[in-house]
């Protein structure tokens, strides 16, 4: 019933191909999440602007994000978009379709932790003369990334696992990718997808460390 | 000078002030005492142009507040306002959090704002604390930070919004002190406030509010002394 031979020394000569993989996916997802951020924050400004189109713009784009699935999403950003004659590189539309899920997600976070700020904040930097955007950009919004900054952590980690689904826009770069090529090369499917999931439980166990030590660096408050 | 021209304001059916007059000059100390829903603490804000008023007029130096021509954000510098609640930003130390706004709003250079920030922190008796968060400090350490906060953008006027009824009895002394001394220095200040005894000590004249209207305005002896509208008489037997 169980006659497979592992053959580890096969695979992990791969390993610095793997590697490099590793750093095609860390690169989108840090990329996915510097750009999401951004977006999130421009999204919760929508949703705060009081203009009835602008909210309905980050409304739809929260809705879709957060309730389809990140392969839809994925798919729809190379596929999708190919049918109206845009053409992307797998790469390109591998980090839009993350992209765009992680600032739906960001959005609702940043919407969440806006509402446990004080509005009585953004009022006393106003009658200190400053412009509601001036309010926003130093009282409201360095309050609402540390309330969002664990829900962030969490995000970045999703998009590292997101970009497994890469492949499936013929994606071959990045660690998932590399690893379904060697696998259709050598057939250690079992030993090389178990050094694949070990780099990225790594990668982001990293990253949760490293959050922690940026925390205490960046909230002395 | 800021003048109050028959100004009234509602909040959907209910008028809160109910066409309110008032001048106060340059270097007088006004409180306004009253009771809860009396519109007292929304004239306050109105000054400031922090609420929209249905009639009437408030001119600052004779900028009309709420003429749509006005740049509040400029007039705003003229008002320092101070809350009920402390609205200390916590993400910011005691000095940070008093050099933000000449630094952003009045565009001062780093050492310009922070010797501004450093000499009215002395002022309010705080400049032991200047490095430090504000979650550590007191309720009453709090709210003289945020009275050196409005007075480091060199306010002509201040307005003080029960700036006491949010601390522990054993902290109103030390907030009270600070109002005091800005009092003796000459600042022009508008303090709403349930302090009697500190009204009837600092004021040159003393407002009654009643229901949304200014029910009577007198200096303290008189007010306090030999008040003559009765709902003042009552508000003055219940508090005593």
């Amino acid at each position: 019933m169980f006659n497979y031979t592992f053959q580890w020394n096969q695979a992990l000569a791969r390993l610095p191909q793997m590697l490099d993989g590793a750093l095609v996916t860390m690169q989108i997802a840090i990329l996915s999440m510097a750009i999401g951020v951004l977006l999130a924050i421009l999204l919760t400004g929508c949703r705060l602007s009081g203009i009835r189109v602008l909210q309905g713009f980050a409304v739809t784009w929260v809705e879709i994000a957060r309730n389809t699935p990140a392969l839809f999403q994925i798919y729809m950003a190379h596929f999708g978009v190919a049918s109206f004659g845009i053409h992307f590189s797998p790469f390109t539309s591998l980090l839009i379709g993350i992209t765009f899920n992680n600032a739906g997600y960001l959005a609702e976070n940043f919407r969440g932790a806006l509402k446990a700020i004080s509005d009585t904040q953004s009022r006393a930097g106003r009658s200190l003369g400053m412009t509601p955007v001036q309010a926003f950009r130093y009282i409201v919004l360095p309050q609402m990334l540390r309330i969002a900054y664990l829900p962030m952590t969490n995000q970045m980690v999703w998009a590292i696992l997101m970009t497994s689904l890469g492949v499936t826009v013929g994606m071959n770069s990045d660690l998932y990718g590399v690893t379904q090529d060697l696998n259709a090369l050598t057939f250690r499917t079992f030993e090389l997808f178990a050094i694949a999931a070990v780099i990225f439980y790594v990668i982001t166990k990293v990253i949760g460390l490293g959050a922690r030590l940026l925390a205490t660096r960046l909230f002395r408050y | 000078m800021i003048k109050i021209e028959n100004v009234r304001k509602s909040f959907g059916q209910l008028e809160v002030l109910k066409g309110i007059d008032l001048t106060v000059e340059k270097g007088e100390v006004l409180t306004i005492i009253g009771g809860s829903g009396s519109g007292k603490s929304t004239l306050l804000t109105c000054i400031n142009g922090l609420e929209p008023i249905d009639a009437g007029r408030i001119t600052v130096d004779g900028t009309v507040v709420h003429d749509k021509s006005t740049d509040l954000n400029k007039l705003r510098r003229k008002l320092g306002i101070v809350f009920q609640q402390f609205n200390a930003f916590p993400h910011l130390t005691v000095l940070e959090n008093v050099m933000l706004a000449p630094r952003k709003v009045l565009k001062q250079s780093r050492a310009e704002a922070e010797a501004m920030a450093i000499k009215q922190l002395g002022h309010v008796g705080l400049g032991d604390k200047v490095d430090v968060y504000p979650s550590r400090l007191s309720g009453g350490q709090q709210q003289r930070m945020a009275i050196a906060r409005a007075l480091a953008m060199s306010p002509g006027y201040m307005l003080f919004d029960e700036v006491t009824s949010a601390l522990d009895p054993q902290l109103v002394g030390e907030v009270l002190d600070t109002l005091r001394l800005l009092a003796s220095e000459g600042m022009t200040m508008i303090c709403v406030t349930h302090e009697m005894k500190f009204a009837r000590e600092v004021s040159d004249r003393v407002a009654f509010f009643h229901k949304g209207v200014m029910a009577e305005i007198a200096p303290p002896e008189k007010l306090f002394g030999a008040p003559e509208d009765p709902e003042l008489q009552k508000f003055l037997a219940a508090t005593h």
